[in-house]
């Protein structure tokens, strides 16, 4: 069962706002979701998990110095911006 | 139309006058395939083109690029209202490929909003429509660079594939799309939505085409750290051993339609068991690696913004309430739930022992076989607006998902219409056999 207060719980981890009517909406859909994919309960533990298709481990290049974003491009999508700084919310109240 | 052909005229007419005349065919057109058509650039290239300026294996042809595709100085939306005014300030590993190559980027196809959904309907900029009956959908989610081929609006197309998006719109659109190898084409540039299941791949109107742009785009790239180095290399094969997998299904008159285009070979009929477990370990694992790769739309460094500059959660829950559409809402939520605190184990680590069982399962299919086929897609392309809710279009997914949770290549065929929309066959192959996979359709469509 999901409930309510579910969805505005993973709403907030998310970092999305959300109506009362979207969160019914969504509560709805997510059991019927969820419930989908219980079909994995049948899935031996043993199993051992594979995070990553390819056996690649540790992949290295050369520590070579190359020329990166220059400030002006790095804040040229950035809504705000301010003697070559990001502007941000508040982090302290 | 396909590249010989595109030649052929440009030999004739010269490479302007072509370019000029697709621009207007794009501009009249009613499938509303393109979000950002690039006319000056791509005249010029194509000038450039006539004068002799323009050198490599694609020179002056257009090439249509899906727009999670990043373009140095093209706006790439990704489809979303968050990424509507975001204009990169570099190129993807595959743009750069392409340049290198003399191609013309002529415009950045439509899609699902961050490549989330089978018919382009979650985009931003309204539904591609499909070019054979404009009533219904092209498929998805890239579906606007099938589109493109199928309406004669470019040659060539990039998609991207992380559940079916290249193989599902190009069955719906009566072109070839490749989902490649796990590792053989660099995701540098590909604006992410689930990391472990993606990939860049190619789509035309023929084999030969198709061959040539994976040709392209493949190779070592160090920015791609899950990058295999390799680089593809068509080689002909004439002989194969193929299974049909009978757990893989459709609709009746499709499957009639799949076993007429099989007559001619001799195949074995196979069940892979665990693909039961793919649909639902599929969503878990793009899901939760979208809720951690969707974290980074802030409002503060691009992308959509909101006028107050409030509390930081505040702030950001607001741009992301905004900029979001509902399908994308839908999945980092599933994402966030199925990695949190008390679930992780039950959705996102078994997610991940499926992918283990499902992998072995094709391992022991490729001892015995060269190349397994079904149906792409379980249906023929829908009716816009046909599927309501969530779980209905999630399932249309079941024949493409496995191959991505498996990180194997296969090809979506086109075999003919059914009541006047296209068909396709899907050909799975082993790691890196792409050539086997091409050279099979080959003859599936010489027969």
């Amino acid at each position: 069962m999901v409930s309510v207060e579910d969805v505005y719980h993973v709403a907030r981890l998310a970092k999305l706002a959300i109506s009362e009517a979207d969160a019914e909406k969504f509560r709805k859909e997510f059991e019927e979701i969820l419930g989908y994919f219980n079909v994995l309960d049948e899935v031996s533990e043993e199993v051992r998990p594979t995070f990553h298709v390819l056996e690649i481990k540790n992949v290295f290049r050369e520590d070579i110095p190359r020329e990166g974003l220059n400030q002006d491009l790095a804040l040229q999508n950035a809504p705000r911006k301010e003697e070559g700084y990001f502007v941000g919310p508040k982090v302290v109240e | 139309m396909k590249l010989s052909e595109w030649r052929m005229l440009v030999e004739e007419q010269g490479c302007f006058e072509m370019v000029s005349r697709l621009l207007e065919r794009i501009e009249k057109s009613k499938l509303n395939a393109y979000i950002t058509v690039c006319r000056e650039e791509s005249l010029r290239k194509a000038k450039e083109y006539d004068k002799g300026e323009l050198k490599g294996r694609l020179a002056g042809v257009p090439v249509a690029v899906k727009d999670n595709i990043t373009t140095k100085g093209i706006r790439t939306t990704c489809a979303s209202k968050m990424l509507s005014n975001y204009i990169p300030v570099f190129d993807a590993h595959v743009v750069e490929r392409l340049k290198e190559e003399g191609a013309i980027i002529i415009g950045k196809t439509n899609m699902d909003e961050f490549g989330m959904g089978t018919t382009t309907e979650t985009s931003y900029f309204g539904v591609v429509r499909n070019p054979y009956d404009l009533s219904r959908v092209a498929g998805g989610s890239s579906g606007g660079s099938a589109a493109v081929l199928a309406g004669d609006e470019a040659v060539l197309a990039l998609g991207s594939d992380t559940g079916g998006s290249i193989r599902c719109p190009a069955s719906f659109c009566g072109v070839f799309g490749l989902k490649p190898t796990y590792g053989l084409v660099s995701r540098y540039g590909l604006i992410p939505y689930a990391n472990s299941l993606e990939q860049i791949g190619p789509m035309a109107n023929s084999i030969d085409d198709l061959a040539l742009l994976l040709e392209v785009i493949s190779g070592k790239d160090e920015r791609d750290s899950t990058n295999a180095g390799r680089k593809f290399e068509f080689r002909e094969f004439k002989k194969f051993r193929i299974a049909v997998i009978k757990n893989m299904t459709a609709e009746e008159q499709i499957m009639d339609r799949f076993y007429d285009t099989l007559s001619g070979f001799e195949y074995k009929e196979i069940e892979l068991p665990s693909l039961k477990y793919a649909l639902a370990a599929y969503y878990i694992i793009a899901m939760s690696e979208a809720s951690s790769n969707l974290a980074r739309y802030d409002g503060v460094r691009y992308g959509h913004a909101v006028s107050e500059l409030t509390s930081w959660g505040d702030y950001f829950s607001r741009v992301r309430a905004e900029g979001f559409g509902e399908e994308v809402k839908r999945r980092i939520m599933l994402g966030s739930y199925a990695l949190s605190a008390g679930y992780y184990g039950k959705y996102y680590l078994k997610a991940l022992k499926a992918r283990t069982l499902i992998m072995e399962d094709f391992r022991r299919a490729f001892k015995d076989f060269d190349v397994l086929v079904s149906p792409t897609m379980p249906s023929l392309p829908f009716k816009i607006g046909e599927l309501k809710d969530p779980l209905t279009m999630y399932k249309m997914d079941v024949n493409t998902v496995p191959v991505n949770v498996a990180g194997l290549p296969a090809l979506s065929v086109p075999i003919g219409f059914i009541k006047g929309l296209p068909v396709g066959i899907q050909i799975i192959g082993n790691y890196f056999e792409e050539s086997k996979i091409l050279s099979f359709a080959r003859m599936l469509v010489a027969e």
